[in-house]
């Protein structure tokens, strides 16, 4: 190498490096401000054309898929928390799901409609994070700033129900683990609707802008064959004019009843997802909205008779024997526990004693309450679903995010796996950027929104 | 088509070479023998009234621990098809033992087929003969052993591989 010049090296040419031009290897990641999450994509370039480009993944595999089968069937749900952790709802209710398809039990209507408002809103928050961010790339920072705030007002609503905002473990089998706060009603309508003000002017801001249009359109392009072939689904295949939508195709909890439109574009390219992802928002909108006005039991407010005890005290009373009329006496709950009285444990809570917690006021006051939470909590005890399998597959906010579950009848499960619906476009990356500048790498990998907890697990 | 229909049309043209159909919960499932796995695979893809035009998930079942399964064969690889044209879904299995862990790849039918079978080498130790590059997926090349195997215990340390002097 010594007698290569500084020049012969950077450009690849001379008699340094052999004789004409030849290709350039460059790596993008793991640790790059472009590449959200953690990935290293490795290109050959020609110039500034990408001629060859292998993604390599894995730098954020936390072993959930192992973790799961270390503990009980509950505890699997705060690590779906960490797959999807844009939109950690819907994680929680698929997997919540798959298990109560293989215990084949029916969630409450109440708890159903929860899920689905949930759902939704964590979609859009998704969608927002993933335009907002992508955006950011092309130098539109408002957008990138308008968007997070919208999100913030959406993640305010997660945290009022949930207690948490990213880590929100709020999915039980068999139901949710709290009914939703005094208000949610109205601050959710006050949240969509600034919410919709920020997409109209995000709408005002991007979807005409020469610099955006000119970056987006026909960039990244996969053609409606090969989506389908790469088992892409969600945004991706929608923007590829496929109309599949697992809500629509395969409903489940209630989205059969409520009216929406599934959007759809003929392109395949950068600017047709983000058109595709702007029109999903609107209709999750719509769905959040008519979910609130359909649920039944209306807007939660719990109110008791007679004069609430704080729980040392009714753990005493129920010791002491004193259980006469102990379970009708309201319990004061710690603020943990808001949203979990008996009236609202029936209303959300399948009624089912193998999976379901007793209300706090039957553990506390009567022996078959507390036998019945022991049964549901001990090491070697919990949740035991029959042999057997199941897959259930809900529209996740980057496509169809399945969970494959096998029971062997015991307390753990035999094996979970989920389905990242952001894996297939990753591997069909290559394909999306091969033939195009290096620069729209950016953009084309904004479009897939990887999520790296959800692809690595 | 209906899950019945289709494992009773696959049992028609399959016969003896479908070990066992079920359909608990409602996922119809077949599981088939190795030799006839291609067959059935490229079958399901191309008969106009299957047309399962997405592989959505493949995926193994490590069956080492499972009470009453222990002696039978190890792996299961696991096929979640799914149709867009008709909206069915069907499970396809296939069993292979430990010592001869080799199943005919499905990138020639589906390319996504290709990181999956990559996930799943990886991850349990199972190859798919005809596979164009079967490196791990996510785990690092120097690691030793396949983490979701059933005898590879959680705790189980590995020195992390530092840059090469």
């Amino acid at each position: 190498m010594a007698d290569t010049t500084r020049r012969e090296f950077m450009l690849g040419e001379g008699s340094g490096t052999g004789s004409g031009s030849q290709n350039l290897h460059v790596g993008m990641g793991p640790a790059h401000p472009a590449m959200h999450g953690i990935i290293r994509i490795l290109t050959e370039l020609d110039g500034e054309v990408i001629v060859r480009a292998d993604v390599e993944i894995g730098y954020l595999h936390r072993a959930f898929e192992k973790e799961c089968e270390a503990g009980g069937w509950n505890n699997a749900i705060p690590y779906t928390d960490r797959l999807n952790y844009v939109s950690p709802l819907i994680n929680n209710f698929g997997y919540c799901s798959a298990v109560e398809k293989l215990l084949g039990i029916d969630v409450t209507e109440r708890c159903k409609y929860i899920r689905v408002i949930m759902s939704e809103i964590s979609r859009i928050c998704d969608h927002l994070t993933c335009i907002g961010a992508s955006a950011m790339e092309l130098g539109a920072f408002t957008v990138f700033l308008y968007m997070i705030k919208a999100r913030e007002y959406l993640w305010e609503l997660v945290e009022d129900v949930t207690g948490a905002r990213l880590t929100i473990s709020y999915g039980r089998v068999g139901g949710v683990k709290a009914d939703l706060p005094d208000g949610f009603a109205e601050k959710t309508l006050r949240a969509l609707k600034e919410t919709r003000e920020v997409l109209d002017e995000v709408h005002r801001l991007l979807t005409g802008n020469r610099i955006f249009t000119d970056r987006m359109v026909g960039v990244g392009a996969l053609s409606r064959e090969e989506t389908i072939a790469y088992a892409i689904t969600g945004p991706m295949l929608r923007a590829a004019g496929v109309s599949y939508d697992v809500r629509r195709a395969q409903p489940y909890y209630v989205y059969d009843r409520l009216e929406f439109e599934i959007p759809t574009q003929k392109a395949g390219d950068n600017y047709a997802r983000y058109l595709v992802r702007m029109a999903e928002m609107e209709q999750s909108i719509r769905i959040v909205e008519q979910g609130l006005a359909m649920i039944p039991g209306g807007p939660v407010n719990v109110d008791f008779e007679g004069r609430p005890i704080d729980p040392a005290a009714y753990v005493d009373r129920g010791k002491q024997g004193k259980t006469d009329g102990l379970l009708l006496v309201p319990l004061t709950l710690s603020p943990n526990l808001q949203g979990q009285q008996r009236a609202a444990s029936e209303r959300i809570n399948a009624d089912d004693k193998r999976v379901i917690l007793p209300p706090k006021e039957n553990t506390y006051g009567s022996i078959e309450g507390l036998m019945n939470h022991f049964m549901l909590i001990m090491e070697g005890y919990g949740i035991r679903p029959p042999q057997g399998e199941a897959y259930f597959p809900v529209e996740g906010a980057n496509g169809e995010l399945g969970f494959y579950v096998v029971s062997d009848g015991g307390d753990r499960p035999y094996r979970v796996r989920c389905r990242p619906p952001c894996l297939p476009p990753m591997a069909a990356l290559h394909r999306m950027v091969e033939g195009e500048m290096i620069a729209d790498l950016v953009p084309t990998f904004g479009s897939v929104n990887m999520i790296g907890g959800e692809l690595d697990r | 088509m209906d899950g019945a229909a289709i494992l009773a049309g696959l049992q028609r043209r399959f016969g003896a070479d479908l070990v066992e159909t079920h359909d608990h919960g409602g996922d119809h499932t077949a599981v088939v023998a190795r030799a006839a796995l291609p067959r059935l695979l490229a079958y399901c893809r191309n008969e106009l009234p299957l047309a399962f035009d997405v592989l959505m998930d493949l995926t193994a079942v490590d069956y080492l621990t499972y009470s009453g399964r222990e002696d039978g064969p190890r792996f299961e690889v696991v096929y979640h098809l799914y149709s867009i044209v008709h909206n069915h879904r069907l499970r396809v299995k296939v069993r292979v033992d430990e010592d001869d862990a080799v199943v005919p790849s499905a990138v020639p039918l589906w390319p996504i087929a290709n990181w999956f079978e990559r996930e799943v080498w990886d991850m349990f130790g199972v190859r798919f003969s005809g596979h164009p590059d079967l490196r791990r997926l996510l785990m690092y090349e120097e690691f030793v052993g396949h983490p979701l195997r059933k005898d590879y215990p959680i705790d189980r340390r590995q020195p992390l591989i530092g840059p090469t002097v």
